[in-house]
C-alpha cells in the first residue's frame, strides 16, 4: 500500500517537474526542476530495487551533470525573450522525437502483454539476482569487470576521449602570463638578488 | 514487503518531515507575518544609484573545463564502487581489468597535467 502510494507520489512529482523543465521561463529554474526530476527518478529506482543506480543518479547526475548544466546556462549570454521565440519553429522536430520515444515505449510494453512467454525467456537468459539476498552493487561488480570487460574498457576509452576533447576545445594558452615556478623560487641564491653597496656619505646611491 | 525498501523507510520519513516542515515555514510566514508587497523590495540595491546591468554575466570558459574534468573523474569513481565491493569474487582478472581502466585514465590525467589544464593563472 505504502509502496504504491510512494510510487504515485514520486511519479507525479517527476512528471510535473519534467513539464516545468521545459515550461519555466528562467533557464536556471529549469535546471533546478531538472534536479528535482533526477531526485524523483532516484526514488523510483529505489522502489524497483535498483539502489545502486539510484545512488549513482544522485551522485553523478545531481552532483555533477546538473552543476555543469547550470554552468552552461550561466555561461551562455542568454536573452530570455529570444529564447522563447523559436517555439513554433522547433515544435515539429520536438514532436517527432517525442513520438518516436512514445512508440518505443508502446512497443516495449506491448511485447509484455502480447507475448508474456518472450518476457519469461528473457528472464531465463539474463536472470536478475534477487535484491533481497544479494546487494545490487555486488551483483553488478561480479559481472561488470569480468564478463563485460571489453565494454568496461571501452567506457574507459570514452572517458579518456572526453577528457582530451574538453582540454583541446577549451584550453587556450594566454600570452604574457607570469606563472609561479616553484623550482625557480627555491633555487634563488643570495648573490643573485642582493647586492651590498657601500654608500659614501652625502653622495647617495647612483 | 521488500526487505531493501524497509531499509529505505527512514529516508522516506525524513523526506516527509522535510516537506512538511518547509511547507509549514512558508505558509506560516504567509499567514502570520504582515504582508506589504512593494516593487522596491524586490529590485536590486546598489548603494543608491540604479543597477548598471544584469547580475547574470558570462563566466570564463575555464570554469567549464574544471567542471567537465570533475565529471569524468566522478564517473571513474562510480566505477570503483562495485569493483571494491565485488573484489573478493572477481579474482585477479577483475583486479587487473580495473587497473587497465585506471591506467587509461591516468594517461589522460598526465596529459591534462602536462598541458596545464589544472593551472589557474
Amino acid at each position: 500500500m505504502i509502496q504504491a502510494l510512494v510510487f504515485y507520489l514520486f511519479s507525479a512529482v517527476l512528471v510535473a517537474s519534467a513539464v516545468m523543465v521545459i515550461a519555466a521561463r528562467n533557464p536556471v529554474h529549469s535546471v533546478l526542476f531538472l534536479i528535482l526530476a533526477f531526485f524523483n527518478a532516484a526514488g523510483l529506482f529505489v522502489l524497483m530495487g535498483a539502489e545502486f543506480l539510484a545512488m549513482i543518479l544522485v551522485i553523478v547526475y545531481v552532483g555533477a551533470v546538473a552543476v555543469l548544466f547550470l554552468f552552461v546556462v550561466m555561461m551562455l549570454d542568454i536573452n530570455f525573450l529570444a529564447m522563447r521565440e523559436g517555439f513554433i519553429r522547433y515544435l515539429p522536430i520536438g514532436a517527432l522525437v517525442g513520438l518516436i520515444l512514445l512508440a518505443e515505449l508502446a512497443l516495449a510494453v506491448g511485447v509484455w502483454t502480447v507475448a508474456p512467454a518472450a518476457l519469461e525467456a528473457a528472464r531465463q537468459v539474463a536472470a536478475t539476482p534477487d535484491p533481497n539476498t544479494i546487494s545490487n552493487t555486488l551483483a553488478l561488480g561480479r559481472i561488470l569487470y569480468t564478463d563485460y570487460v571489453y565494454v568496461f574498457q571501452a567506457s574507459g576509452l570514452v572517458l579518456l576521449v572526453a577528457m582530451i576533447g574538453a582540454i583541446v576545445l577549451t584550453l587556450r594558452e594566454r600570452e604574457g602570463v607570469r606563472r609561479q615556478v616553484i623550482a625557480r623560487q627555491v633555487g634563488r641564491r643570495r648573490e643573485e638578488s642582493i647586492a651590498v653597496v657601500k654608500v659614501p656619505p652625502r653622495q647617495g646611491v647612483s | 514487503m521488500n526487505v531493501i525498501l524497509q531499509d529505505y523507510f527512514p529516508i522516506l520519513v525524513f523526506i516527509g518531515i522535510a516537506a512538511a516542515l518547509s511547507l509549514v515555514m512558508v505558509l506560516a510566514s504567509l499567514v502570520a507575518a504582515k504582508q506589504k508587497p512593494d516593487s522596491e523590495k524586490l529590485s536590486a540595491y546598489e548603494c543608491g544609484f540604479d543597477a548598471f546591468d544584469d547580475a547574470r554575466r558570462r563566466f570564463d570558459v575555464r570554469f567549464y573545463l574544471v567542471a567537465i574534468l570533475f565529471i569524468i573523474f566522478d564517473l571513474e569513481v562510480a566505477f570503483l564502487f562495485p569493483w571494491a565491493v565485488a573484489l573478493g569474487d572477481i579474482g585477479l582478472f577483475g583486479f587487473w581489468s580495473m587497473m587497465v581502466f585506471l591506467g587509461v585514465l591516468t594517461v589522460g590525467f598526465i596529459y591534462e597535467w602536462k598541458k596545464g589544464a589544472l593551472e589557474w593563472e
